[in-house]
């Protein structure tokens, strides 16, 4: 076992092949460089092993794996760590929450972090917990903020440097969205950037009366760094209340919006708003893809960024310029063309009202927290995308803390079968090169890899592989429940190349023999 | 292994103690909460495209702690979504706002039952598509328990007028091959890459995608075909008053 271990942990050092932070690299890419499994072979490609949980909640989880190990956050707080071989427990971190947490849409965690000897996990009671790698023990664990005020975590840490970067969810419950970043050591905050302002800081004039105190603008997807010019890139959700804008007149910042921030200081170095003044639940969560490539002749440093608005948009993400922004899926809550600065132009009578508004695409956005993928190989930027409409209906709600501020609904578009899509897009420009049909929109993320393969789970729980230059479909495989969760690309302990994702409430690895 | 059954035990007998508030001020809320979040499909109760909620026995929701359920997590595979934004203590509320629908709910309606069932076995030829019982046909939904789930006004509605009363579940899709033969029946499932559908025999098929030229799928049509203008009125008194009398065991 020892020298397996050993030989394993060489492996990973030698060749690079763990899968070690949420999307694979600081960058946001989620494309492994392992080839093993590739066009030629992928069609023998077969279940490993399938671990199942001991809880019906939903599975978000993108696993971490490391020198053969993996480390699996489970439903609501959990963290276990598997063999990679065998995907048999080696530890489990159990976490006891407080009764009645408020939570929004399931008891769920999309992932842990690792540093050095250090596994970090959100929770859902707004913790951050560093583990021992070894044992599962805790090492420290401190609260980021009042569960009781709504907030609680779901997303992912970053890490950066000696820091983990933890965001905040509670955007339903009227709170005041954050990143904090604690010392990976100690568990001594950093910073903490607040991304609503508060009274007498700028940013309050984009906001009615007092309502930025209720702001949410919350951090519940994880975001990018780029560690050339110490930089995260993250983006913010919804203002509070979701579906009545008027008690909130004006922009709302920094509500959906791209912050650039600064790696040692928490210091925002820009924002740029997707959607001023969102009334359809528009969260700009989406994962960053931090690429350097020519634009107009000319090298530059770019962030992409596959809106829930159903906009695609190309920035500089050293000054936060804006480059490119392009329809990319059906949606009538704004003008098809973007201002020369990005900003849309809301198409009138689309607001949410008592009686019902009819507008696409519906709640759940054109892309949501389903991960994206970027190979360089291809040069595409692959995003899940949903289509559907919905109908949004506002109403009254007064804030109260720890309860629900949403002041409306909406619900599916009656008469219409919501669908999707896989689209390759090509951020020169802003368009799908291919796009691989879902009968029905799905919440997996995207991966790619060196192989020339795109991954993903269809709504079904068909766990499909496509050919990354074309969407030809190349090999599937039934996994029966429905995928909520992001597949992942490391060398296993047995050196074989895997491709793990969660389904349902288990987690399945495939290989190549 | 005994501690599991004890501690089972005091999860039910916890779960058991919850009890929906029937007072004034909860009543109220409740049914300004019921307005906003239910009201859209379930209509003042009665009257709505969803399950008659105008009854004393809800078929899903026996006791009070199994509608707070039903309103939190909604029913899996059916239209009924899990509640957005409500409090424990709101569903509470909506649960009791609920109940007191049934508290005054009638059990029969106006019209000859015998005549309607006479009706529903002849002319109507409901039994073609319908069951009842155990005895009928597959192409619609049991009717064993209907009388319970759904009110008079509703039922009449899905008689004279079933595109306005589409049920989840029974989308007729009609699916054309590469070798030019046609399939229709119900869906009853799909994926990207197969359909599986029952058709008017009962045979239960799946089809490749990859085989089919055209997949139509009736969305917004009944397979149903509209009958208002083949029963008399009093026909149609006498068929709702057999079929609210279906109760089953209740």
């Amino acid at each position: 076992m020892k020298s397996v271990l050993l030989l394993t942990a060489a492996a990973g050092l030698m060749f690079g092949q763990d899968w070690m932070h949420f999307q694979g690299n600081p960058q946001g890419h989620r494309y492994s460089a392992l080839k093993q499994i590739n066009k030629t072979n992928v069609a023998r490609m077969r279940p490993a092993w399938t671990f199942q949980l001991d809880k019906t909640d939903k599975f978000e989880a993108s696993p971490i794996a490391h020198n053969g190990i993996l480390y699996v956050s489970e439903p609501p707080s959990d963290v276990t760590a598997l063999e990679s071989r065998s995907g048999k427990v080696l530890w489990r971190y159990k976490r006891v929450l407080p009764d009645n947490v408020p939570y929004c849409c399931g008891r769920v965690n999309r992932g842990a972090a690792i540093l050095g000897d250090l596994v970090f996990i959100g929770t859902l009671d707004a913790h951050l917990v560093a583990l021992d790698a070894s044992t599962g023990h805790v090492v420290w664990d401190v609260a980021v903020a009042d569960y009781k005020k709504g907030y609680s975590s779901t997303v992912a840490p970053l890490i950066v440097k000696d820091k983990v970067v933890i965001g905040s969810a509670g955007g339903e419950f009227g709170v005041r969205g954050y990143l904090a970043a604690y010392e990976a050591k100690t568990g001594k905050e950093a910073w903490r950037l607040w991304t609503v302002p508060s009274t007498g800081e700028k940013g309050t004039e984009t906001w009615l009366g007092d309502s930025y105190k209720y702001g949410s603008a919350t951090t519940w997807v994880t975001g990018s760094y780029d560690p050339e010019i110490n930089t995260i890139y993250w983006g913010t959700g919804n203002p509070g209340p979701d579906w009545k804008g008027d008690k909130r007149a004006g922009d709302n910042l920094y509500s959906n919006c791209l912050l650039a921030i600064d790696g040692d200081t928490g210091k925002m170095k820009w924002h740029f708003q997707f959607t001023p003044h969102d009334v359809h639940d528009l969260d700009s969560t989406q994962v960053p893809i931090l690429v350097d490539e020519m634009w107009n002749g000319k090298m530059r440093k770019l962030v992409l960024f596959a809106n829930r608005n159903a906009f695609y948009y190309v920035l500089d993400r050293t000054t936060g310029e804006y480059l490119l922004g392009k329809q990319y899926v059906r949606q009538t809550w704004a003008q098809p063309e973007l201002s020369d600065k990005g900003r849309p132009t809301r198409m009138p009578n689309t607001a949410p009202t008592p009686g019902g508004t009819v507008v696409y695409p519906n709640s759940p956005g054109a892309t949501n927290f389903q991960a994206p993928s970027y190979s360089p190989l291809t040069k595409l930027h692959y995003v899940m995308t949903r289509d559907e409409g919905g109908v949004f209906y506002s109403g009254d709600d007064t804030y109260k803390e720890g309860s629900w501020y949403l002041a409306g609904r909406f619900v599916s578009k009656p008469g219409e079968e919501a669908s999707g899509a896989i689209k390759a897009m090509d951020p020169k420009t802003g368009k799908a090169k291919w796009e691989y049909p879902m009968s029905s929109p799905s919440w997996s993320g995207v991966l790619s890899t060196a192989g020339g393969l795109v991954f993903a789970a269809t709504a079904d729980g068909d766990m499909i592989a496509l050919d990354d230059t074309t969407g030809k479909l190349l090999w599937k495989y039934p996994m029966g429940g429905k995928a909520f969760a992001n597949p992942v690309s490391y060398i296993g302990a047995d050196g074989k190349q895997h491709i793990t994702i969660a389904c349902g409430h288990a987690l399945f690895a495939f290989v190549v023999d | 292994m005994r501690n599991t059954i004890l501690s089972l035990w005091f999860a039910m007998a916890a779960f058991a103690q919850v009890k929906a508030p029937m007072d004034e001020a909860s009543l109220r809320n409740g049914q300004t909460l019921y307005q906003f979040h239910c009201a859209f499909c379930h209509g003042k109760g009665d009257d709505g495209m969803a399950a008659n909620l105008v009854t004393p026995n809800l078929v899903h929701a026996p006791t009070d702690s199994s509608l707070v359920n039903i309103i939190r997590v909604g029913i899996p595979g059916t239209d009924m979504p899990p509640a957005l934004g409500m409090s424990d203590e709101e569903m509470l509320q909506v649960a009791g706002y609920v109940r007191s629908l049934g508290r005054s709910a009638p059990v029969s309606v106006e019209g000859n039952a015998a005549n309607g069932k006479a009706i529903y076995m002849g002319k109507g030829g409901c039994a073609g598509c319908h069951m009842v019982g155990g005895v009928g046909g597959k192409m619609g939904p049991d009717l064993t328990l209907i009388g319970a789930m759904r009110s008079p006004s509703n039922l009449r509605t899905s008689i004279v007028e079933p595109n306005a009363a589409m049920v989840g579940g029974w989308t007729m899709v009609h699916v054309t091959l590469k070798s030019g033969t046609k399939v229709s029946g119900i869906r009853m499932n799909e994926d990207n890459f197969h359909i599986s559908l029952r058709d008017s025999k009962g045979k239960i098929q799946t089809l490749a995608k990859a085989d089919a030229t055209k997949i139509d799928r009736d969305l917004t049509k009944s397979s149903m075909p509209a009958y208002g203008k083949v029963f008399s009125g009093a026909e149609m008194t006498d068929l709702i008053a057999y079929l609210f009398s279906l109760r089953g065991a209740m």
